[in-house]
């Protein structure tokens, strides 16, 4: 029987560190955002495009003038009832190393108040790194009075380093509603309507 | 070990209860059986749900169901195949066929053993429910890629749970084996004479055990997308969802592994005896089916090159998953080495393991086909990957799965089985297998969408043809479920050894193998390993 609850006691401890096993692979799960976001930006020179670069990177290049390239500018919308968004211009040609601006409008076609929010993609992917913003609305969340139309800049500038081979870019945005934002802000003012507020509409 | 004497004590002296025994037992042979009763329900329902999809595919237009229900179908058959066919279908053999083959008197941690199985009736009853619930089911294909897979009702909160269980059961039936094999070998069972049955469930395991609990964390992302406003996957909020498709797939492919690996196992036992010879490269099958795990880990982005990654990662996951190639062509070599001048006799559980080595080949091919990328960009998502992961699964697990039980069905009921019926299943569900599947092929070289439930009437007859194999091969199942029926009522009586040219421990207890086996652990005699000289 020794033998036997020998045995017992090694399964019990086994399991335990089975267990650990299990509890570490679930932990390595969540992991994986930050270590997606590293690898992509880090590694492989993807820019997920959370942030902005600084504008001094821009002004500092030399402006290369022997060379220009065609920036393509297209946008697409996610819910076409809530929004209407496009580029104000099709395309631009740029030099290397020039700091440019680049407008987008969008309308909030709801009685609603909406936030919205547009992720952006550069095209052909290999040219991705080269293509920096300076500032961008799809930064930061663009709320919408109801019925508002907003024009919207991209400062950018392409690095002089594009290889030789890319002289077309275009950047495309996809217009989505950010609904966490958008219930947020809407719950905000049914909160400001509803509460006693003296010095609002006499 | 109080109640394990108590169990003990009582088989000897009045037979349990009907529930005792089948709802609250801890014996590995009866848990064995509930497994694999379990995965033929599953199998049959699963297969129901395939047979709506073929018939609603038998001509262009829309004829039977609407597509919303039609998406559920080919979602929840997915979900039903995988985790309620395959997967319970080899625990069940591990259940019953691991402790008689390292001379175990039980699995290790028995209690447990009935909790794994029992979660999963429960599971896949809130899975199935979600069909009846307003929205309907999960429509989103069982990959459940965010932003659709949220996009439908708020049933998938169901189906997440019930993916959870499914994960706990198979993490603890997982551990449970694992224990066993390290634990529990009779004096004499080394790791490297452990039938290749028992190192195919060893390594499976610790897949397992890696993987489910990532396949959790993932659909928890989902639930809090969902309802617990998180942006994991949620690009209006800053998430990515082409991050969930790498999360998904660094499960999902060794998941697919998960499901082939045992049916290696089984073939490498089967072979040998209807051979009269021992498995050639014993030592490197074994590395093979270590290989093949490890390389699981390393090539999940395969499954994803249209998504728009660096061709430095698509160069690496088409290099890395070609690799598998070469472990996989070394148990394909083996197998076929062993039947090599050998005295060989095509039993059904023979024929099956022969079906199994030529049509999982092909899906293997296949799936080098799909390996390259600029060629994936044309199969991607079309019926060509259909087809191929239906050659890896049904003529690959599946039949891996039947060889299995026709081999061991004497040994559980102590009955023969009706050789004669068994002969027709092997070859009905064959011939039909490969006019449904194979015709796949076609369709999706020339275009035709997976997950669509109307076509191009250029598509029709290849489809037609794929539709009267799925009700050929459905019906042949019934056929299959009689021929298990009828052996475990009775038929002619098993010897112990069943087979001419059987070895292994499993072969020296009585049939039908006794509820306690192995109390006292056997000798091992080296010779009478399925594998002989373990030497060379």
């Amino acid at each position: 029987m020794t033998a036997a609850s020998d045995r017992a006691a090694e399964n019990r401890r086994l399991l335990r560190k089975l267990g650990l096993v299990t509890l570490g692979a679930f932990a390595f799960c969540f992991s994986l955002v930050p270590l997606y976001r590293i690898a992509c930006e880090q590694v492989f020179g993807i820019r997920l495009d959370g942030r902005p670069v600084d504008a001094a990177t821009g002004q500092a290049l030399v402006v290369d003038t022997s060379r220009s390239v065609r920036v393509q500018f297209d946008a697409s919308i996610h819910n076409e009832r809530e929004w209407r968004f496009g580029p104000e211009q099709v395309e631009l040609t740029v030099h290397p190393g020039e700091t440019v601006e680049a407008w987008y409008v969008a309308s909030n076609l709801t009685a609603d108040t909406l936030v919205g929010h547009a992720v952006p993609d550069v095209l052909p992917r290999p040219a991705n790194p080269y293509f920096a913003k300076t500032e961008c609305f799809c930064f930061t969340e663009q709320k919408f009075a109801p019925g508002e139309t907003r024009r919207m800049p991209v400062r950018f500038f392409v690095s002089p380093d594009l290889p030789a081979n890319v002289n077309t870019l275009t950047l495309t945005y996809t217009f989505y509603n950010n609904e966490q934002a958008t219930r947020r802000e809407q719950a905000a003012m049914a909160q400001a309507a509803s509460a006693p507020d003296p010095d609002s509409r006499g | 070990m109080a109640t394990d004497h108590t169990a003990h004590h009582d088989a000897h002296h009045h037979t349990p209860s009907f529930a005792q025994r089948w709802l609250f037992g801890t014996n590995h042979k009866d848990i064995g059986t509930l497994y694999l009763v379990f995965s033929l329900v599953m199998f049959l329902i699963g297969g129901a749900m395939a047979l709506v999809i073929r018939a609603e595919l038998f001509q262009p237009g829309l004829q039977l169901v609407n597509p919303e229900f039609f998406n559920q179908m080919t979602t929840v058959h997915a979900l039903v195949m995988i985790f309620g066919a395959v997967m319970p279908a080899f625990v069940g053999l591990g259940n019953w066929m691991i402790p008689l083959m390292v001379g175990a008197p039980d699995m290790a941690l028995p209690r447990m053993n009935n909790w794994s199985f029992w979660i999963l009736p429960f599971a896949f009853l809130m899975l199935l429910s979600t069909l009846f619930m307003e929205g309907g089911g999960p429509a989103g294909g069982w990959t459940l890629y965010p932003p659709l897979s949220l996009q439908g009702g708020n049933s998938i909160a169901f189906v997440i749970f019930a993916i959870h269980l499914m994960g706990i059961s198979s993490i603890m039936g997982a551990i449970n084996i694992i224990a066993t094999i390290l634990n529990m070998r009779a004096p004499g069972m080394d790791l490297l004479k452990m039938p290749i049955f028992v190192w195919s469930w060893l390594i499976t395991a610790f897949l397992l055990i890696a993987v489910m609990p990532v396949l959790a964390g993932a659909v928890t992302m989902l639930l809090t997308d969902k309802f617990f406003a998180t942006s994991f996957f949620n690009a209006a909020g800053g998430g990515d969802p082409v991050l969930f498709q790498h999360i998904f797939w660094f499960f999902g492919h060794p998941e697919v592994y998960i499901m082939i690996l045992p049916a290696f196992g089984i073939i490498s036992e089967i072979i040998p005896t209807f051979a009269r010879k021992p498995l050639f490269g014993y030592q490197a099958m074994v590395y093979a089916i270590a290989s093949i795990a490890f390389l699981s880990f390393i090539v999940w982005a395969h499954h994803m090159f249209t998504v728009g990654m660096p061709l430095g990662g698509e160069l690496f996951f088409m290099y890395a998953t070609m690799l598998i190639a070469v472990p996989t062509g070394v148990k394909v070599f083996n197998w076929v080495s062993t039947m090599w001048k050998g005295s060989m006799t095509f039993e059904t559980p023979m024929l099956f393991a022969l079906g199994f080595v030529v049509m999982f080949t092909i899906g293997g091919f296949s799936g080098l086909m799909l390996a390259i990328v600029p060629a994936d960009f044309q199969y991607h998502d079309t019926y060509f990957v259909v087809a191929h992961f239906h050659y890896v699964l049904v003529t690959g697990a599946i039949f891996a799965i039947m060889a299995g039980t026709y081999y061991w069905l004497p040994k559980w009921t102590g009955f023969m089985y009706n050789e004669t019926l068994g002969k027709w299943h092997f070859w009905l569900s064959t011939i039909f297998v490969n006019l449904l599947f194979f015709p796949q092929h076609f369709l999706g070289l020339a275009g035709m969408p997976r997950r669509i439930p109307d076509y191009n009437i250029a598509f029709s007859d290849f489809n037609m043809i794929s539709s009267v194999g799925a009700f050929g091969f459905g019906l042949s199942q019934l056929l299959f479920a009689y021929i298990v029926w009828s052996c475990a009522r009775g038929g002619a009586r098993a010897t112990d050894r069943v087979w001419e040219g059987a070895k292994g421990l499993e072969w020296t207890v009585p049939s039908p193998a006794p509820h306690h086996t192995f109390t006292t652990p056997p000798r091992i005699d080296d010779r009478e390993l399925a594998h002989g000289d373990v030497s060379h």
